[in-house]
């Protein structure tokens, strides 16, 4: 597998200024982060706020550029000028709030804005918008107001946005959190549907512990430092570490560790309910069975 | 400190192309002293309906009795209403705009008319609150941290003192500590002073661990009003109104549809666990020799079995009881500060 992106000995310092705009100090936020991320993957980062996920993740297309050690993404030196437009045109960005990133006053011609500024030909433009509306789902609204649409139907239209660009790479950075239940669900599914479809590397970024089960390899931040790194299980199987760290295990991870505490024999990192629901009923049935024979 | 609403209705930009009927003909009563969640989809009247709670917004037509009195009769004392009912809005932080963190808390008390002794005295008590350590009193607002920043907001809302606190997602964009963290001070708060508190938000599993009761809106109408056990049986419906339920229902009605008798009026971790433990209790502790065999079970399956089998032996439900109380899982108790998910 490609690397889709690789980082070195990453450090990231903001310039603390005066009131005159003189530098008065540095603040470290990314302290020697080494990554990396194959294509097709699924990467999740998790950290609490100030941990520094952010401020990497606005490295991963350049908006920022290391302070000492090196990003490549898809094989660029984010830190070439040169490179600049290859590397956003590599790694798509989608943030928090969709009302903050959506330009057009109809769908489409927001979806278009993207490939427009890259010199598609009108054509083309015309044919990614379609097909990006189609990959999340959108393709019916296109003529309407974004303004109109729901939170989630937002953050897809927005996605679709950078799906346009044709990146290799989306790096979501909360996408979920002003959205209802229903709106995240609508955002993650797309999500899943990409890489399958369009087989987008993805990075995200998120304080919802059970929206990253699926991830490849999740990422914990803590002091601009990746203080943890393993598949959704090795992760959610130390509860208390990740205490330690501001976070969380999703809730039927709570629930199981709770039963195991009370005797139940539940294996650590149980992720999904479904996971769960399966071993307590096979315990239930078990205690049945032996019911009936005795 | 009731606050009741009778068909309330508000219409944005009525009569132009804009308008929209954000409220439909709502009747409800928040008793004084209650906890209330507020959740509902993007676009389901939620902000609209808690801006009208101290008056910021004033309805189109229908009542607001405040204590009795209808807010909208000419007259009525707007001022004191709105240092009775206090706001805290989406985003907090972004209304911080003083010189420091106690400037900032004092603003309110002083907009009050009290004295600067009486507004120090009342920003440090709003600032202990929230527990924002003494050494960003005389911080910039603009250096702390997300949740520090938004923990110094809700205090400028705290030091004037409110007798029911309106927080409109508080948590939004919150790590998980700094989430727990402020929700806790809350309930906290509630059970200390006995304010009412309204919460809206989109986390369906705070909103089950501390709300009393729980409003569900869904397109400007109150889809339920009731109990979160309650509302929460409705999945199917909260799903369709862009809602859903807390995980462990779902895994509650999972096991159902297997064959186990559990209770599927469940929301919250620790209610879960012991009625799973009571379902399994009971078929475990007709057959006491076979605890020991269960546990082949949970080492095939890779479990650790030291930690089930020093609760294995002897009764497991007795066990299970015991355990679930020192963790604070009685039912009624759960609702209030010792918040055990």
């Amino acid at each position: 597998m490609m690397d889709m992106i690789q980082t070195e000995k990453l450090i990231f310092e903001y310039e603390k200024r005066d009131e005159d705009g003189n530098v008065i100090g540095t603040s470290r936020a990314i302290d020697g982060v080494d990554i990396d991320v194959k294509e097709g993957q699924f990467i999740a980062v998790l950290g609490h706020n100030g941990s520094g996920k952010s401020t990497f993740a606005k490295h991963l297309n350049a908006i920022l550029v290391p302070t000492d050690g090196t990003v490549w993404v898809d094989g660029r030196d984010t830190k070439e000028p040169e490179e600049l437009w290859n590397v956003r045109q590599s790694a798509g960005m989608v943030f928090q709030n969709p009302d903050n990133q959506i330009i057009g006053t109809v769908v489409e011609e927001d979806v278009g804005f993207g490939p427009e500024n890259l010199g598609v030909p009108t054509d083309e433009i015309w044919q990614r918008v379609e097909e990006s509306l189609k990959a999340v789902g959108m393709l019916s609204y296109r003529h309407h107001s974004p303004n109109k649409l729901s939170g989630g139907q937002k953050q897809r239209v927005a996605i679709a946005g950078v799906v346009a660009m044709e990146p290799k790479c989306i790096v979501l950075d909360e996408p979920t959190a002003m959205l209802d239940p229903v709106g995240r669900k609508e955002v993650l599914k797309t999500v899943q549907r990409l890489r399958e479809e369009k087989k987008v590397t993805v990075i995200l970024i998120t304080h919802y512990m059970e929206e990253v089960v699926d991830a490849d390899k999740i990422y914990v931040m803590d002091h601009g430092k990746v203080v943890m790194e393993g598949t959704p299980r090795e992760i959610f199987s130390q509860v208390e570490k990740l205490k330690q760290y501001r976070l969380d295990v999703p809730q039927v991870t709570i629930l199981a560790d709770e039963l195991k505490k009370r005797g139940l024999g539940i294996p650590a990192g149980i992720l999904r309910k479904e996971e769960l629901a399966e071993c307590i009923s096979s315990q239930y049935t078990h205690g049945n069975r032996t019911g009936m024979d005795g | 400190m009731s606050i009741r609403l009778e068909h309330l209705n508000y219409i944005y930009s009525p009569n132009t192309a804009y308008e929209k009927h954000a409220l439909k003909d709502i009747c409800l009563e928040i008793p004084a002293g209650e906890f209330v969640g507020v959740i509902g989809h993007t676009g389901s009247g939620k902000s609209t309906l808690i801006q009208h709670f101290n008056g910021l917004i004033k309805a189109t037509d229908g009542k607001l009795f405040y204590n009795g009195e209808n807010i909208y009769e000419p007259g009525y004392n707007m001022k004191n209403l709105r240092n009775e009912v206090g706001l805290v809005f989406q985003y907090p932080e972004h209304q911080l705009f003083e010189i420091d963190v106690m400037s900032d808390v004092c603003f309110g008390p002083k907009n009050q008319g009290l004295s600067p002794e009486e507004c120090e005295k009342r920003a440090l008590e709003a600032l202990r609150l929230v527990g924002l350590k003494e050494k960003y009193y005389k911080a910039s607002p603009f250096e702390l941290s997300g949740g520090q920043k938004r923990r110094a907001a809700i205090a400028g809302v705290l030091a004037m003192r409110p007798k029911v606190l309106v927080l409109d997602e508080p948590t939004a964009g919150l790590d998980p500590k700094g989430r727990d963290d402020i929700l806790d001070q809350v309930a906290y708060l509630h059970k200390q002073t006995g304010m009412t508190v309204i919460l809206v938000s989109h986390s369906m599993e705070d909103i089950a661990r501390y709300a009393d009761r729980i409003i569900v809106m869904n397109h400007g109408e109150v889809m339920y009003n009731d109990r979160p056990k309650n509302v929460f049986a409705h999945y199917r419906e909260l799903e369709k109104a862009g809602l859903a339920a807390p995980q462990v229902t779902y895994i509650m009605h999972d096991l159902k549809e297997r064959g186990i008798p559990v209770d599927i009026g469940v929301t919250t971790v620790s209610e879960a666990a012991d009625e799973i433990m009571r379902a399994l209790g009971t078929e475990i502790s007709e057959n006491e020799d076979m605890t020991g065999d269960g546990m082949l079970d949970a080492d095939a399956m890779g479990g650790d079995t030291s930690d089930a089998g020093a609760t294995g032996d002897g009764t497991p439900d007795a066990d299970a009881a015991a355990v679930g109380r020192a963790s604070g899982a009685d039912t009624a108790d759960s609702k209030n500060m010792e918040k055990k998910r």
